[in-house]
């Protein structure tokens, strides 16, 4: 019988947590041949399954100079506390790794992305769902004895690779590994697969690893906005709208109102932006809270609801010199490459009678036989090529009708609609709720049946109100009842929390 | 063709005498069952061996030279009566699957096979899809070790015991005319290790000499009077010859250690986190030596009596490590040491959990529970087990769930999408799901989806829902659980009970979910398979009459219409739906490297993907909750007026054009666009399209000189 050694000798460890698909097998793999390389005994193990397909998934791999005549026994899994290396691909899979205990001060160089890959309960919700990333960093800075983190997905996305070959540089650059830049590089150089593209997104990430975390830029608001183009008229008007900013809000909701301004000269004209300061104006007089919350929020929706999205709009915005340039960003389209543009239009009775003159629109659409008629010639699913003439002048022309948008049927209904909203909120006395009301605008958005869905349900809460008049909590129960709008699609979490608030 | 190519390491396989292999644990089986002379090998794919089928699969030709038959069985069953080429021939098979789910399906053809005994070693691989990475019920595959009376062995997980367990099974099973279960845990199909390889052996005993001098002998038949001398022998006459060949070869291992007073029983498969969990209690190196001896059955069943008792004697107490429940080995070594008249206390499930995966983490603390009430002294060095820190409690609300779901650009999706949208229209409905890639329904965002009940039974699971009421029934199968056996059990059975219902049958060209394997009806040429077997001639062969095939499933609306007519339909019969499109993962493994080299050729190539215009999306997310694409995301608007975060498609768009689709269909939101990128166009097209940009660029230059703009 030989004797216990204990003590003397410990595996290297090292865990890779990541989403099925990200090549974490790769990244093991790699770990292991540059093990064996250095003549070490080196046993990586994985749980696949069905974790391959995008789910989260965990790669592990012991290491150990070798001895002779004898063969290591090693672990098939992590041990929380006993982990040296652990590597995340995606940042909420760090927080996992932390949440299993893998991550301990002790012990483990964490060597994580800090890029986020939404999960579909994140993506899914109507409003913003997505997990804050800085409670994750800050654990992860807490509870590593080493941290590296860097966005290694836009690191490899630059360098034209995949995440593992940048987690591998991060790797690298914590010096955890008894192993050299240049053994790291070799086992790169021996897999045979992409290593041009492989070593740049490596040595990116070595370096970004090693550099100290830039500071973030403070973000410095321009004090106020330059105007370019116009005719001279319009110059004039928007000018007077600036002044009026300057002249009759306080200084911290100027920011906001140039947002707001700059919003709806585009989406329509000079005289409209002026209408929008008048409407903000109103409740200029009433904001009892601090930092001018009130005056900020109504600068911010306001401008949101007056700039609804309407065909003009959408026209428009589809059919810009800067709109050609974005996408060909997006798509990451090369100089001699020729891209062709489609888009996806689905006009129906209620959007065509929307862009006619108020009158003739409510005709239409109060004439079964009228409506019936433009449906079958008008309503079915339309892709234009917007990069072609035909296709683009088909838009061109549409967001040409910008200057008579006033005198169309939507333009009525979503100014009464707004005159409402806007009167609701000023009725009240607390600021509180007159804020809660505003903010509500949020749940408007979105096209045709998304749209209607969610200016229900912003009629729906703000119908409550009037059971909740007079409670000093009605602020608190608008937001829970917005939040529960936002909650899920079937709107069960509305319904629920507005049986609630009948019930008070 | 599977989604892994083992084209590499089938070279491995050639090692011969001497040579060093280098792989995972289950790529070491496919080793050892050559060296060991296998005649026969088949099976049905699933994690975690399916990469012992997709290497064999690639391996044909070593095969070929080497005289071994390989089958892609249709089925667990088809795969485990393959094995009655062994009952009254010399020949040695193997067979594989996942278990227990493949073990359920294959038991009927193993207890005929245990009843009547085999001539030729009959090795069945077992993948034991247990505790972490599992997608089965959780349940053992011992159980049907016990009842049939097959031994079962769980080889410490390491590649050399991995493959000795092959060569002794094989040997074990011949000795004792039994069939032999070798169980491999889900690491230990995937842990990266090395052995030294022996030269391949070919079958010595082919099967062309069967075929062409069959032998039978009805005493090997399950058919009474034998049946039941079958079971006085498996008593009398197998068992003893078991006990006898796995004491003679040593199969389990007695370690010694110097704390005499105490030991461990433990499963093989258990050994490593056994000595991980020693070593943390600082009783055990690295280097395989351990203070507390271990007794190490890389046999589980049957065990051998005396050998266990002659472990136990004269110990103050030993604990059993057995994995799963219900427990089998603790009770029988109870019943051994009372029987022995051995006062050895016995621990095991009073100590570490009744239920659940064995993990270092839970070794180690029943282990201290252990030492705590037999020998607390040993204890005394040992470092206390690290308590959790604070903060991780805070990260609970944080880190969301990330479950498997559809991969990027899945057919399958605008299948659900189309389902979810006809609901909205027609109600919720009751819908029957199977096995496979659409099981991914159940989730976010198409929460589609009341139970499944096994590989192809979809429909059959809807059988009693067939009566008249205001909506039909839905079941979905996919098309690898209906060559499994969905075609009997799911369509023969509805048509002959003349059900109402609707089957949706998803046909993505592979058995999916198991990586990418042929099925009869896969589209591809596959040499060694016949492929090309429409399903849809297959239903309308067992008497389907309404039948309706969407050969483009991300037609949302075609797809929604069809399953519209299908649920509202006056026809009498089950409403066949069958949605066809190919699994995008193989189809871009196909097409990709295609495309590329014809773009490096300098051949006009067109590469689809689309994008959002961020400035029109509004962030109501409604394109998600209908999508649910990996390369649909959300990004920050950029615009201090949105405050929600807007949609956004990253690189690893391929184009599908679900976007598009579901956009129409569901009249969502004009924000989508389809960008084509034309790789090499040729003169006249540049040209056109520098014209083309020159004259749109005009009209822009020319409306933004009339637009102020603020900035």
């Amino acid at each position: 019988m030989s004797q216990v050694t204990t003590g003397l000798d410990e595996p290297i460890s090292v865990a890779i947590v990541a989403m099925g698909g990200q090549g974490g097998g790769v990244l093991a793999d790699w770990i292991v041949a540059m093990a064996e390389q250095a003549g070490w005994v080196a046993q990586a193990t994985s749980v696949p399954g069905v974790a391959q397909r995008t789910g989260a998934t965990i790669y592990y791999v012991e290491m150990v100079q070798g001895r002779a005549g004898s063969w290591p026994v090693l672990s098939l899994m992590p041990v929380p506390g006993h982990v040296d290396i652990v590597i995340a691909a995606e940042l909420m899979e760090a927080g996992r790794a932390i949440q299993r205990g893998l991550v301990s001060p002790e012990r483990t160089t964490l060597v994580a992305s800090t890029h986020r890959s939404y999960s579909m309960l994140e993506k899914a919700r109507a409003g913003d769902g997505r997990a804050p990333s800085a409670p994750v960093l800050e654990t992860a800075r807490a509870l590593s004895h080493q941290l590296v983190a860097a966005d290694m997905q836009a690191i490899a996305e630059g360098a034209g690779s995949v995440i593992s070959a940048a987690l591998f540089g991060g790797l690298a650059a914590s010096g955890r590994l008894p192993f050299g830049r240049d053994a790291f590089e070799a086992t790169i150089r021996a897999s045979g697969v992409g290593v041009a593209a492989s070593l740049r997104a490596f040595s990116t990430a070595f370096e970004a690893s090693l550099a100290a975390p830039a500071p973030l830029p403070a973000a410095a608001e321009p004090a106020r906005p330059a105007m370019q183009g116009g005719s001279k008229r319009e110059r004039a008007v928007v000018e007077q709208a600036l002044a009026r900013v300057a002249a009759q809000f306080p200084p911290d909701a100027q920011p906001m109102l140039h947002h707001g301004l700059r919003r709806l000269v585009d989406y329509q004209d000079g005289a409209y932006a002026l209408e929008y300061l008048d409407r903000v104006a109103r409740f200029a007089a009433r904001d009892g809270l601090p930092a001018h919350a009130l005056i900020i929020e109504a600068a911010r929706q306001i401008a949101v609801a007056m700039s609804y999205d309407d065909v003009i709009r959408v026209a428009d915005l589809k059919t810009r010199a800067t709109r050609t340039a974005r996408v060909h960003a997006d798509i990451l389209a090369a100089a001699d490459q020729v891209v062709e543009t489609t888009e996806f239009m689905h006009p129906r009775v209620a959007e065509i009678c929307a862009t006619l003159p108020a009158a003739m629109g409510g005709w239409i659409e109060g004439s079964p036989a009228l409506s019936g008629l433009v449906r079958r010639l008008f309503e079915k699913p339309r892709r234009v090529r917007t990069s072609r003439l035909w296709g683009f002048l088909q838009l061109y022309l549409v967001a040409g009708l910008r200057p008579w948008r006033r005198r169309l049927l939507r333009h009525q209904r979503e100014q009464a609609h707004i005159e409402g909203w806007l009167t609701l909120a000023l009725a009240q006395n607390d600021p509180a709720l007159t804020l809660e009301i505003l903010k509500c605008r949020r749940l408007v958005k979105g096209y045709s049946d998304t749209h209607a869905r969610g200016e229900s349900r912003f009629d729906r809460v703000l119908a409550a109100l009037s059971l909740l008049a007079g409670r000093p909590d009605a602020a608190e129960w608008v937001r829970r009842l917005r939040e529960a709008a936002l909650a899920d699609e079937t709107g069960r979490a509305l319904d629920g929390a507005l049986a609630t608030v009948a019930s008070l | 063709m599977a989604e892994r190519s083992f084209a590499r390491e089938v070279e491995d396989l050639r090692l011969g005498a001497g040579d060093e292999f280098r792989g995972e644990g289950i790529l070491a089986v496919t080793k050892a069952l050559l060296q060991s002379g296998v005649g026969y090998v088949a099976g049905y794919q699933g994690a975690p061996i399916s990469h012992l089928m997709d290497v064999l699969s690639d391996a044909q030709g070593i095969l070929g030279e080497l005289g071994v038959h390989f089958e892609t069985s249709a089925s667990e069953a088809a795969a485990a009566a393959t094995l009655a080429a062994s009952v009254m021939y010399p020949i040695r098979g193997a067979v594989t699957w996942k278990s227990t789910a493949g073990t359920n399906v294959a038991s009927d053809a193993l207890a005929n096979l245990a009843s009547g005994g085999v001539t030729g070693g009959a090795l069945i691989v077992i993948g034991e899809d247990y505790g972490e990475g599992s997608s089965i019920m959780q349940e053992r595959t011992h159980a049907f070790a016990m009842k049939s009376q097959i031994w079962l062995l769980d080889p410490r997980p390491n590649l050399p015991s991995i493959v000795a367990a092959v060569e002794h099974g094989f040997a074990l099973s011949e000795a004792s005319n039994t069939p032999v279960m070798l169980e491999l845990r889900i690491r230990a199909c995937h842990v990266h290790g090395s052995f030294v390889a022996k030269d391949n052996v070919p079958p010595p005993f082919t099967l062309r000499q069967a075929l062409d001098s069959p032998v039978r002998d009805v005493s090997r038949i399950v058919l009474p009077p034998a049946s039941f001398i079958h079971e006085q022998e498996k008593i009398h006459k197998r068992w003893p010859a078991a006990v006898r060949y796995i004491q003679e070869h040593g199969l389990n291992e007695t370690m010694p250690g110097d704390v005499e007073e105490l030991g461990i029983v433990l499963q093989g498969g258990m050994y490593n986190g056994v000595m991980r969990a020693l070593h943390l209690l600082g009783l055990a190196d690295i280097w395989g030596n351990s203070r507390i001896p271990l007794h190490v059955l890389n046999v589980t069943y049957p065990l051998v009596d005396a050998d266990l008792a002659a472990f136990c004697a004269g110990k103050r107490a030993v604990l059993v490590v057995e994995e799963g429940q219900p427990a089998y080995i603790e009770p029988a070594l109870h019943a051994i040491l009372r029987k022995a008249d051995i006062a050895t206390r016995l621990n095991g499930k009073d100590f570490l959990p009744l239920a659940g995966e064995y993990t270092a983490q839970v070794l180690a603390a029943g282990l201290r529970q252990f030492l705590a009430a037999q020998m607390p002294s040993l204890l005394e060095g040992a470092a206390p087990a690290p308590a959790p820190a604070p903060q991780i409690q805070a990260l609970a609300p944080v880190v969301p769930p990330r479950p498997p779901s559809f991969c990027t650009g899945c057919p399958e999706r605008p299948i659900f999408a189309a389902l979810k949208l006809v609901q909205e229209e027609l109600g919720q409905h009751h819908v029957a799901g199977d096995i496979g890639c659409h099981l991914f329904a159940l989730n976010e965002p198409f929460n589609i989806g009341a139970t499944t009940m096994g590989y192809g039974l979809g429909a059959s699971s809807a059988s009693a829902l067939q009566v008249k009421a205001g909506k039909r029934a839905i079941s979905v199968m996919g098309d690898g659980g209906f060559w499994h056996n969905g075609l009997a059990t799911g369509i023969s059975n509805a048509v002959f009970n003349k059900h109402d219902s609707v089957v949706l049958l998803v046909d993505n060209h592979y058995s999916a979910a198991t990586g990418g394997q042929d099925i009869p009806s896969s589209r591809a040429s596959n040499q060694s398979r016949s492929t090309q077997h429409p399903i849809e001639a297959a239903v309308r062969g067992v008497g389907a009459e309404w039948v309706r095939r969407v050969d483009h499933t991300y037609s949302v609306a075609r797809m929604r219409d069809t399953l519209r007519e299908a649920l509202t339909t006056e026809a009498p019969g089950p409403k066949i739906v069958i949605a066809a499109s190919e699994c995008m993962l193989n189809r871009q493994r196909r097409e990709r490297p295609l495309f590329n080299a014809a773009v490096k050729r300098g051949a006009r190539m067109v590469k689809p993907r689309f994008g959002v215009d961020e400035d029109i999306c509004t962030g109501d997310h409604a394109c998600i909750r209908l999508s649910g694409c990996p390369s649909l995301s959300v990004k920050d608007s950029g615009d201090p007026l949105k405050e929600d975060p807007v949609a956004a498609i990253d690189n690893s768009c391929v184009g599908c054009g679900n976007c598009g689709e579901v956009a129409e269909a569901a009249v969502l939101c004009p924000s989508f666009y389809r960008a084509d990128i034309v790789h090499n166009p040729g003169r006249w097209e540049r040209a056109m399209a520098r014209l083309r940009a020159r004259v749109i660029g005009a009209l822009q230059r020319r409306r933004d000189a009339g637009r102020l703009a603020l900035v």
